[in-house]
């Protein structure tokens, strides 16, 4: 091609920082049970660091069992003796305030979401922090409305639901979260993931703030065992978690043969299509978003592309140079594409699978662009000649890593697409309307985006099939996880 | 001299065919002190034949019309009715009253009946058009989960057989069904039936044996999709639980009750064997913000 850009000579834009200034952060933070902020009983505290820079950000309390039994006990009595006994339109109206005051602090929350996270700041700001708040207003409205949702059924709460969220959205999978939980009656402790704990504590001080009574909600910190102690806590109704298959499993064990409720978003491995007929310039932007997002820290990342044969090269040729156009680096700079690796850990288990796919015979792609030299850091990668077989289109690497294959018919692709243990979601990119039907109904997948992807809305219910999970998240079908009925 | 009868050997129901157990095995249950038969005492092996069975058929059975699916429950229904003496015989042979078991028999009918009109209802009840706030349109549709193993209720050999079954195939699935242990003949003749209803051979399988040599191999299949175990004892429920994990089949514990009770009829029995599928697509709104891919 002539007159390429060399996106690394002369496409250098200027700085555009995002001001990290004028948010609250302490240097220190408790645990958030039964309304106030208390010490934790097992003296432990852990830094959690911004993972652009790998400098400390503040130090955040480590749960033991004596603080789970704390907030499951507040959380219990809280249930009992107040919110069950609140009308829905009382509790719709806590709830109301909660997303207003996420919507008057959206910046704050959105510089510490993407200082803790790495995430970049255009998606905090624009996608995650905007969502959570939509989030708790949609489901404020369903508090009074729920038998018109489940008209004969007579739906009733729960009780305490022990909540447990990743790190890739903190503080959206929060809201996706505490937001039906509470409007369906119940009561919360949560644990948000380790490395991102802060947007929970901040969301902690919007509760107190908007005066929800004491228990309602119990923000606790700390690791998996923390979250293990949730789980099996005898006084907890309801498991709600958002993670990897493999945690989820050892959930699923560890309360098999109880009567709680559970709901698990677990992980996936989604196949995004491209047929020879679908406008390509917005298939190869559609493919970009779709492993790109957020570093490719997404459960419905499109992490396995098929390409139909016949433009195949004309499809890597604009990937490619899409690629080269990617910014990555600092997320608080607004130009930013792709920001920082959540953690080190993270970034061993990717450049772990780049290593395999490398030894297994597949093709790597890497743009030329340049790395900071401080943080955890992953230029945006393909890899082609990938076969079925291989541990890069068979796993869940959960980073900025697409495998390609290739077809040639519709119900090779469909086969290839669905010969995976996840269902969680998919893609498909033609101009043929009846050929995305057929695609769509056929792809096994909770959520299918065609001509899209990677889009979210509180409206909208998410959640896998086979063992990306159960349950859903979104809706009027996200209500039911936190519903019993007659 | 008298006639003398011909006596039934009764099998188990696989793929559309009447094989005896691969193992050879047999077990002779009893009621009122005689014997029922030499009930065939399935296998593992038999279970794993009966969900490549039900697998091969789903497809197939999902793709049907819902329309198609439903004249094939209410065919079901026909020729029970046409067979009903038969079933009220088995019922009585397996200690039931008379009464008893007319009542049984036609609620059984009833019940697909029942069933066959939810086939092209259920989707409109569960389903969803969702208004998101970017320009898409974006809707949700109950999908069948897809291989369904059912250890159906050990005290109601007909009803609660029908009610597990009707509810499942209606919502697309396919499914390998335990028989009650102790009364089995009706599982079996049902099986007949249903081999001349135009339910496509492997959308349902029946077969008899003992529950709890079954039960780990039904629970850990990992090609079987969501189990439902009716019943309460709760340390099959943990064993099921645990085993259900390694492919995270979705289980649907169902009390054991009365069959008779009209909770048996809800369409909330079709939904819990379903998936959500939420779909998105770009809305073109030309010269307006929002638009786009």
């Amino acid at each position: 091609m002539k007159n390429k850009i060399d996106y690394n000579s002369d496409w250098n834009l200027d700085p555009a920082p995002e001001s990290t200034g004028h948010i609250n952060l302490k240097s220190k933070y408790d645990l958030f049970i039964g309304g106030k902020w208390v010490k934790p009983k097992s003296e432990k505290y852990f830094a959690t660091i911004n993972p652009a820079t790998e400098q400390k950000i503040a130090d955040i309390a480590e749960a033991g069992q004596a603080d789970v039994d704390a907030a499951v006990k507040a959380a219990k009595k809280a249930y009992d003796t107040v919110w069950s006994k609140l009308s829905g339109k009382e509790r719709g109206k806590y709830i109301y305030r909660i997303a207003r005051l996420i919507q008057e602090k959206a910046r704050e929350f959105s510089v510490i979401e993407s200082l803790d996270s790495g995430k970049v700041i255009r998606e905090s700001r624009d996608i995650d922090i905007p969502l959570a708040a939509a989030h708790f207003f949609y489901y404020a409205g369903w508090s009074d409305k729920l038998e018109y949702a489940f008209p004969n059924r007579q739906p009733k709460s729960l009780g305490v639901a022990a909540q447990i969220t990743p790190w890739n959205f903190p503080m959206l999978m929060i809201a996706w979260k505490i937001a039906p939980a509470l409007a369906a009656g119940n009561t919360v402790v949560l644990k948000p993931a380790e490395t991102t704990s802060l947007t929970a504590l901040k969301l902690a001080e919007v509760i107190q703030e908007a005066g929800l009574p004491d228990g309602v909600v119990n923000i606790v910190t700390g690791y998996g065992k923390t979250g293990a102690m949730m789980v099996e806590h005898k006084d907890v109704a309801k498991v709600a978690f958002t993670g990897s298959t493999g945690v989820g499993k050892i959930i699923m064990k560890a309360i098999a043969g109880t009567n709680k409720k559970s709901t698990m978003e677990l992980g996936g491995k989604a196949a995004n299509i491209i047929f020879e007929d679908a406008p390509l310039d917005q298939a190869v932007e559609g493919i970009i978003n779709g492993i790109y997002f957020n570093q490719g820290h997404v459960c419905c990342a499109g992490s396995r592309l098929f390409v139909q044969e016949s433009v195949y090269e004309v499809v890597i040729r604009k990937l490619k140079d899409r690629m080269e156009s990617l910014y990555v680096g600092d997320p608080m700079d607004k130009n930013t594409d792709i920001g920082a690796i959540n953690s080190k850990k993270q970034l061993d288990v990717i450049n772990n699978y780049i290593k395999i796919g490398k030894a297994e015979g597949a093709e790597i792609y890497q743009p030329k662009c340049k790395t900071p030299k401080k943080g955890f850091w992953c230029k945006p990668t393909l890899f082609t000649n990938v076969a079925q077989s291989n541990r890069i289109a068979q796993e869940e690497i959960f980073g900025p890593v697409l495998a390609i294959q290739t077809f040639r018919t519709v119900d090779e692709v469909i086969t290839k697409a669905n010969n995976t243990p996840y269902g969680l979601s998919a893609g498909v990119w033609t101009d043929k309307g009846s050929k995305i039907f057929n695609l769509t109904s056929q792809l096994k997948a909770g959520v299918v985006w065609a001509n899209t992807y990677n889009k979210f809305d509180p409206t909208s219910p998410f959640g896998g099939y086979k063992e990306s999970g159960h349950g859903r998240e979104g809706g009027l079908h996200g209500l039911e996880p936190y519903l019993k009925f007659d | 001299m008298s006639r003398i009868e011909v006596l039934k050997t009764y099998k188990i129901y696989i793929g559309g065919k009447f094989p005896r157990t691969e193992s050879g095995r047999y077990y002779q249950p009893k009621a009122n002190g005689k014997l029922l038969g030499n009930i065939c005492l399935s296998s593992r092996k038999d279970f794993r034949n009966a969900t490549v069975a039900a697998r091969s058929a789903q497809g197939g059975w999902a793709a049907k019309s819902a329309y198609n699916r439903s004249q094939i429950l209410y065919r079901i229904a026909e020729i029970l009715e046409g067979r009903r003496t038969q079933f009220i015989e088995e019922l009585i042979q397996q200690g039931s009253k008379k009464p008893q078991a007319e009542k049984e028999v036609n609620l059984s009918i009833d019940r697909l009946i029942y069933f066959a009109g939810w086939c092209d209802k259920y989707t409109q009840i569960f389903s969803s058009v969702n208004p998101v706030a970017s320009s898409h349109f974006n809707f949700s549709v109950p999908e069948p989960t897809g291989v369904v193993a059912i250890l159906a209720p050990e005290e109601s050999g007909l009803l609660g057989l029908v009610s597990q079954i009707a509810p499942t195939i209606a919502g697309g699935n396919t499914c390998v069904v335990l028989a009650s242990e102790n009364i089995p003949l009706c599982s079996i003749t049902l099986a007949e039936v249903l081999s001349t209803s135009d339910v496509p051979g492997g959308v349902i399988n029946i077969l008899t044996g003992n529950r709890k040599e079954l039960i780990p191999h039904f629970s850990a299949h990992m090609d079987v999709n969501a189990l439902v175990y009716c019943g309460n004892n709760s340390s099959e429920i943990k064993i099921i639980h645990e085993a259900a994990v390694d492919n995270l089949k979705r289980v649907i514990l169902r009390d054991s009750g009365s069959y008779i009770s009209d909770k048996y009829e809800s369409p909330h029995l079709i939904s819990s064997l379903q998936e959500i599928k939420t779909t998105w697509h770009p809305v073109e709104k030309i010269g307006a913000a929002g638009s786009g891919y």
